[in-house]
This record gives C-alpha cells, structure tokens and sequence, in this order.
C-alpha cells in the first residue's frame, strides 16, 4: 500500500469525523432527538444527510463513468442489485441498536476516540458483534 | 408530534453534512471506494486485502476529536442516557447488523443514497424505520 493512499484514508477518515462532530451526529441524544418522532422532534439530522447526500451525489455520479480512481486503484463499487433477507434483517438489528443508543458506527468510532468511557464500551460491544457475525453469518441465506 | 426548535441546528447540521458528503466523494474519486465505516472495520477484522488503508480510514475518524479539540476549541460534550447494558446491547446489534446488512448510515445512507442504489434505499428505510420504532417503544411504551 503507498504511503499517499494511507494518507489520503487517514486524512478523509480525520475530515468525515470533523463532519459527525459539527453535524451534532456524535452527541447520542441529538440523534435520539431525531428519531423520536412522537416526541419533541429535532429535524436537525435530516439536514446532515441532505448536506452529505447533495454533495455526495455529483461525486458518484463522476466516479461511476471512471474505471479507475484519481491514485490508481480500481472502482470499487457494489454491483449486487439483489433484494435480500440479509439486507433487510440486517439493517432492521442495525436500526434497534441505533434506536437503543443513539449511536452508529462512525459516532461511536468518535466518541471512542475523544475518550468518553461509553463509547469505547460501545465500539467494544459493535467489535464483538462484527465478530460474532462471522459466527452467525451461514444462518441467513 | 412537535418540532423542538430550542435544539434545532440547521447550519451546523447542513454544514457539517456537508464535510462527510465532501470525505466520501474524496475517498470514491481518490480511492475508488465507498466510505462506509461499518465496512472498513469489518475489513480490518477480517484481514482483507487492503486493510491497511481500511485502518488508516479508521484512526483518522478515531483522531478527529482530538484535532477537533486542537484547533477548533472545546469539544462538544455529547449527552449519553443509555445504561451501561443497553450499550452494550446496542453495539452488539449494530455490529451484528451492519455486516449482515453490508453497511451502515455511512455506506447505504450517504454513499448508497449518493448513488441511488435501490439496495441502500431498502437498508436505509429499514434501520430508519427500526430506529424510529425502538425511540418509540423505549420513550413511551415503556419509559
């Protein structure tokens, strides 16, 4: 792996976690203020997808007519189009944890990394569950 | 329902969904992938080819609060009510959940939603609609 690729990750990982911090998507209970519909709504992070999706749409759209990205490698993009069991089941256990804490994948990598014991408990707990998945993963077809 | 305006954020919101819109399109036009976190870390715990660069990926996110805290002033204090087992529950699931799903609100909401995937679209109403029914349920059904 060239030193310039393991740059560029580490830089864009350092500017998507800048985006979850300024967004309020690293702070659990704006995210569950979002989610609680029923309750006093905060609409906030609807926004921060639309940012995101805005941007990132003109992005896709010119990386899909390229074989190969700006540093050399080759698109690496999904071509399933596949409706599946996994896919749904998945993302419905996904949704419940989310809902339980407040907290996917890329906030919980922040909030370990700020130190806050919750979220290193956390990204220990997501950890264990990507391993386990190996474990589970014959079940579903 | 009614709109908490007293928490409502909207420039922050659409600004800093603007700076993880502009690190996916970087990452997919420099790298040729798609920014999805779950995915990266289950590629660095299952050794894939490119797990360096996955890792990499990850210790930025893990270093930006930090820098935040360096050159952008205190960090904002994130509020977190769930109990010590619910968390641990809660990362269980989404660990569980992301890989079988192959992605999480990275992967299928930003970059999947970027790209009109109709895949992503099925994954992202699910674990929304599952987020929005769980707050449900934990707020007042049983809270």
């Amino acid at each position: 792996m060239k030193p310039v690729k393991l740059f560029a990750a580490f830089a864009i990982g350092l500017l998507f976690g800048t985006g979850l911090i300024v967004s309020g998507m690293s702070n659990p209970a704006k995210v569950l203020g979002f989610l609680d519909l029923a309750g006093a709504w905060d609409p906030s992070l609807a926004l921060v997808m639309a940012g995101a999706i805005g941007v990132g749409f003109f992005a896709f759209r010119v990386a899909g007519g390229r074989s190969h990205s700006l540093l050399g490698d080759k698109m690496q993009l999904p071509t399933s189009r596949e409706m599946t069991l996994r896919l749904v089941l998945g993302s419905v256990l996904f949704g419940v944890g989310w809902g339980l804490a407040g907290i996917c994948p890329g906030p919980g990598l922040v909030l370990a990394g700020a130190l806050i014991p919750q979220g290193l408990l956390f990204v220990g707990a997501m950890l264990a569950g990507m391993l386990l998945y190996r474990v589970l993963d014959p079940l579903l077809p | 329902m009614s709109i908490a305006w007293d928490v409502f954020t909207p420039a922050a919101s659409l600004g800093g969904g603007v700076l993880i819109g502009l690190a996916a399109s970087a990452f997919v036009l420099l790298l040729g992938r798609i920014a999805g976190i779950s995915g990266m870390l289950g590629g660095v715990l299952e050794r894939a080819a490119d797990w360096p660069l996955r890792l990499a990926f990850v210790l930025g996110l893990l270093a930006a609060p930090m820098t935040y805290a360096l050159f952008a002033g205190a960090l904002p204090v994130p509020v977190i009510e769930a109990s010590t087992p619910t968390l641990l529950l809660a990362g269980l699931l989404v660990g569980i959940g992301t890989r079988f799903a192959s992605g999480c609100t990275s992967g299928h909401g930003v970059c999947g939603l970027s790209r009109l995937s109709p895949r992503s679209l099925v994954a992202t109403i699910s674990f929304m609609a599952a987020g929005f029914i769980t707050v449900y349920v934990v707020r007042h059904l049983l809270g």
